[in-house]
């Protein structure tokens, strides 16, 4: 019987796991892939947004500006790469710059500081790409990039730590109240647990309806990305939004944690949840939507492109709260933008909850940090030539586009909740994520896959069961 | 600080067929960096035969024809190391790479070769929409796994584009027990050699759809299945056109891109059109002391053309060692113009050249019947009738330096694709 168990390993599933292991408690994370941070958590605008944009009371106006104060220091303590480049809101000459005054107002009562708002000149000094027809912009110096695979996996490696139990390639199918609390029927087993926690991102109203007479309804609003290479990884240096208008809410372009180039997201309402795929139409309408804000975005420098799926919840906010007529089943739902930025304090906020509902107390020998993984390029030649000489493995290129060596990739897959795919892998240590797009490295990383699992070089996935990389030996399909 | 007169990035045809060159030319203290755990490059996962038809007159396959290379920089006891990335270039020829064994280390170059060759087009840059599943790969990843792993990565194959890469590898996979059902084209003609399109399609049934484009990746694990239209004439998808292929595995083979991000940080000024360095007749770059040659350069058709171009580069880094840098002299620049696209060298000095000079380019389109002019200033020097010209196959003409000798106000010669 546990504590608590919450369904879906996301960022939002992560930070609460996380945040309830600092007490004691029999807690388990669900989720169905065979990773975490596999669902809308992997593929967004990698931004912790500065929080002018949420209507002053709401939910995501509180959570956002919290999750961003509290976003840096908890990169310290878990070790996930985090940047204040400020960002920008930026009105066209078509626009009403009243817009933008209405956003500096919004954000001050949220609680955001520094905002202010700068004229064409002084945007160009800092933007010099900056569009022809921008007037002016608002600028929000806590405005923030961050790495969402390495937020989402240090929270996981950290409530690991402390004890929370992760059973991935496990889906929840139902969820029947018991005397004590619930049954959680997956495809594995059934869980029994006295609270549930539904971080399950589009999935949630499915589950909250199972549970619930208060319905939710989420609609999975579909955005399009491309990623450029790094070569482009300095077009801009600030997180370029566009002040919504007639033509949406149009896209941003903003350097990446990592430094590449990101131009996103289109939005498209769907019907099926799993509908993660790029169209051409997204995709080309990107182009034209980025030249309102910044001009020459050289997207013939692309390297990928992606979608993914927002959580939108009808009521336009964040549901968070015990459901009114099921005890001991919690909601973080419709979790869509800035649900990123919130997650710490999300986090905070539903482990508070189910602390209280538990009565729990807290654990004396919680472990407040995290290492990531050693990146061998911040360090010193005399450090690294130390690292090699114990390490040979750390002298092996693996991925020569972003000069990954395989003691990263052995460190991957070794630690808890150690990667098991070649996209885990890459998430991990960026490894097949540059301009070859793994055509070099993926048959090497597969290679020391097998070694380290170990496993069959047949039974390698791309991202989980069902994605085999290879079908057989020659002559034998 | 460890140094060289010369060292080589890369140890695939171009390095190699580089190094044995300036050794040849009395050059002695060479290095050969190379990034795989052995010598030969990408000619080690060809395994067909058809190399070699220039250089050494007799058919090989890709692993004999290194070997060929391999063996004369063993006798020429030229040294290497093997699994060693070059980390960075500067502009004063200092090299950073790393391995194993060694750590990180430094080596102060007199003279650089650039012999780093190329990467696939994936399918990030190619923006095909649609599902990321497993089951696309460049079609020299799936060479490699089939041909140095022994592994099949699929069994109903879809091939997009028609460079030679993808054609050898529809009649591997074929060979191999897999099912090719169609190789798709964007261009209205094939990016590969016209043997490779008889060889690997043709005698194989495999149907090649010209003017054809993916559209759309379906099945979310694996591919499931691709969906084919066919374009216009500016390459976009006609309604209506849509056919769908059930498939397990889509391979990419759309072109080749230069692998110049090392030349970049060494300063070397690159060509948009080839993406590879902009060179002199003596194949050096913008930077004094650094060569290129092979791949790195320009995406070549034959490898015996690699090597002849990496022995040109192997000698002219021997002279560069040997007398240092080249007395100022003219400058001539090689313009492409109608049809032709670009050329290696784009530039030549009519009193250092060698006696004869290669210079190479590829056209922008099929065609037939024409010829190849060039013209010293608006004065026509040559014509040269061809019946067919294709983008995918390289063409050359040969500038002679007593014929240059004779145009001493000369400043730009013009080459161009004209009725014949």
């Amino acid at each position: 019987m546990y504590d608590a168990a919450i369904i879906g390993a996301g960022v939002i599933g992560c930070a609460i796991a996380r945040e309830l292991s600092r007490y004691q408690i029999k807690a388990c994370v669900i989720e169905r892939e065979e990773d975490v941070c596999c669902g809308t958590s992997k593929a967004n605008s990698a931004i912790v947004h500065a929080g002018y944009d949420a209507v002053p009371g709401t939910l995501k106006a509180k959570l956002n500006v919290a999750g961003n104060q509290m976003m840096e220091q908890l990169s310290e303590d878990l070790d996930f790469p985090f940047r204040r480049n400020g960002s920008l809101v930026v009105c066209t000459k078509e626009q009403d710059p009243a817009g933008l005054d209405t956003l500096l107002e919004r954000g001050r009562a949220n609680g955001v500081p520094d905002l202010r708002i700068v004229d064409r000149n002084e945007l160009l000094a800092m933007e010099p790409n900056i569009s022809d027809d921008v007037t002016c912009a608002l600028f929000a110096p806590t405005g923030a990039i961050v790495c969402p695979f390495h937020l989402t996996m240090a929270l996981a490696e950290n409530a690991c730590a402390n004890g929370i139990v992760f059973k991935l390639n496990t889906a929840v199918t139902d969820i029947q109240k018991t005397s004590d609390g619930y049954d959680v029927i997956t495809d594995q087993e059934v869980i029994s647990t006295r609270t549930v926690i539904n971080a399950a991102g589009v999935y949630a109203d499915v589950l909250n309806n199972m549970v619930s007479s208060h319905k939710l309804t989420i609609t999975a609003r579909k955005g399009e990305y491309q990623l450029l290479d790094k070569s482009a990884g300095s077009h801009v240096s600030h997180t370029i939004f566009q002040l919504p208008g007639k033509m949406g809410k149009g896209v941003l372009v903003t350097p990446t944690i990592h430094g590449n180039l990101l131009v996103g997201p289109t939005a498209v309402d769907t019907d099926d949840k799993e509908e993660t795929n790029t169209t051409s139409e997204g995709l080309g309408s990107l182009s034209a939507a980025a030249a309102y804000s910044v001009k020459n975005v050289p997207l013939r420098q692309v390297i990928t492109s992606f979608a993914g799926l927002r959580a939108h919840e009808t009521g336009d906010d964040f549901i968070i709260g015990e459901a009114a007529d099921a005890a001991g089943f919690f909601n973080a739902a419709g979790i869509e933008s800035p649900g990123l930025s919130s997650a710490p304090a999300i986090g905070v906020m539903v482990a508070d909850m189910v602390k209280t509902y538990l009565g729990l107390d807290a654990k004396d020998d919680f472990i407040s940090t995290r290492q990531g993984i050693l990146r061998p390029e911040k360090l010193s030649i005399d450090e690294r030539n130390a690292l090699i000489h114990e390490q040979p493995a750390y002298g092996n290129i693996i991925c020569r586009c972003e000069m990954i060596t395989e003691g990263e990739i052995m460190d991957a897959i070794r630690r808890p909740l150690g990667a098991r795919s070649l996209d885990g892998v890459k998430r991990r240590t960026r490894a097949g994520m540059g301009r070859c797009q793994s055509g070099f490295c993926s048959p090497r990383v597969m290679e020391i896959l097998a070694r380290e699992v170990p496993m069959d070089i047949s039974a390698i996935t791309k991202s989980g069961n069902g994605s085999q990389i290879i079908c057989g030996r020659n002559k034998q399909i | 600080m460890q140094t060289y007169d010369l060292v080589i990035i890369g140890g695939g045809p171009a390095g190699l067929a580089a190094a044995v060159s300036a050794r040849k030319d009395g050059l002695d203290d060479i290095l050969i960096l190379e990034r795989d755990k052995e010598l030969g490059g990408i000619l080690n996962q060809c395994i067909h035969n058809g190399f070699g038809l220039h250089t050494f007159r007799e058919e090989l396959t890709g692993p004999e024809y290194a070997a060929r290379f391999i063996s004369q920089v063993e006798e020429l006891k030229i040294p290497y190391k093997l699994n060693t990335m070059v980390m960075d270039i500067s502009g004063d020829k200092k090299i950073t790479a790393m391995n194993r064994e060694d750590g990180m280390f430094e080596i102060q170059a007199k003279a650089i070769i650039l012999a780093m060759g190329c990467r696939e087009r994936s399918r990030g840059a190619l923006n095909i929409p649609g599902y990321r599943p497993a089951g696309i790969y460049s079609a020299g990843t799936a060479q490699r796994l089939v041909n140095m792993e022994g592994y099949m990565p699929g069994k109903e194959v879809v091939i997009l584009g028609s460079g030679d890469i993808g054609l050898i590898m529809a009649r591997r996979m074929t060979l191999e027990g897999a099912t090719v059902k169609v190789v798709a084209e964007l261009m209205p003609y094939s990016g590969g050699l016209k043997r490779n399109i008889v060889q690997c399609l043709d005698d194989f049934g495999i149907p090649l759809k010209l003017s054809h484009t993916v559209i759309d990746i379906d099945g979310k694990d694996r591919v499931k299945g691709i969906t084919l239209a066919e374009v216009d004439s500016d390459g976009k998808p006609i309604p209506g056109t849509e056919e769908y292929y059930s498939c397990d595995t889509l391979l990419l083979s759309c072109g080749l891109i230069p692998e110049n991000e090392l030349s970049r940080s060494a300063g070397v000024t690159l060509s948009p059109i080839t993406s590879g360095p902009v060179v002199n007749d003596s194949l050096e770059t913008s930077q004094e002391g650094i060569f290129a040659c092979g791949n790195v350069l320009h995406v070549h058709d034959l490898v015996d053309y690699v090597s002849e171009e990496a022995a040109q580069a192997g000698r002219n880094a021997a002279r560069y060692v040997k007398n240092g840098s080249a007395p100022s002299d003219r400058t001539i620049e090689i313009l492409p113009t109608d049809g032709v696209r670009y050329t290696v060298p784009r530039y030549v000095r009519p009193t250092l050249m060698d006696d004869k000079l290669t210079v190479r380019f590829r056209v922008g389109q099929v065609f037939r019947n024409c010829s190849i002019t060039t013209y010293f200033g608006d004065e026509l020097i040559s014509r040269r009738k061809r019946q067919v010209m294709a983008p995918g196959e390289m063409e050359q003409i040969t500038l002679e330096k007593a014929k240059l000798a004779q145009y001493p106000d000369l400043t730009q010669i013009t080459i161009k694709i004209e009725e014949a």
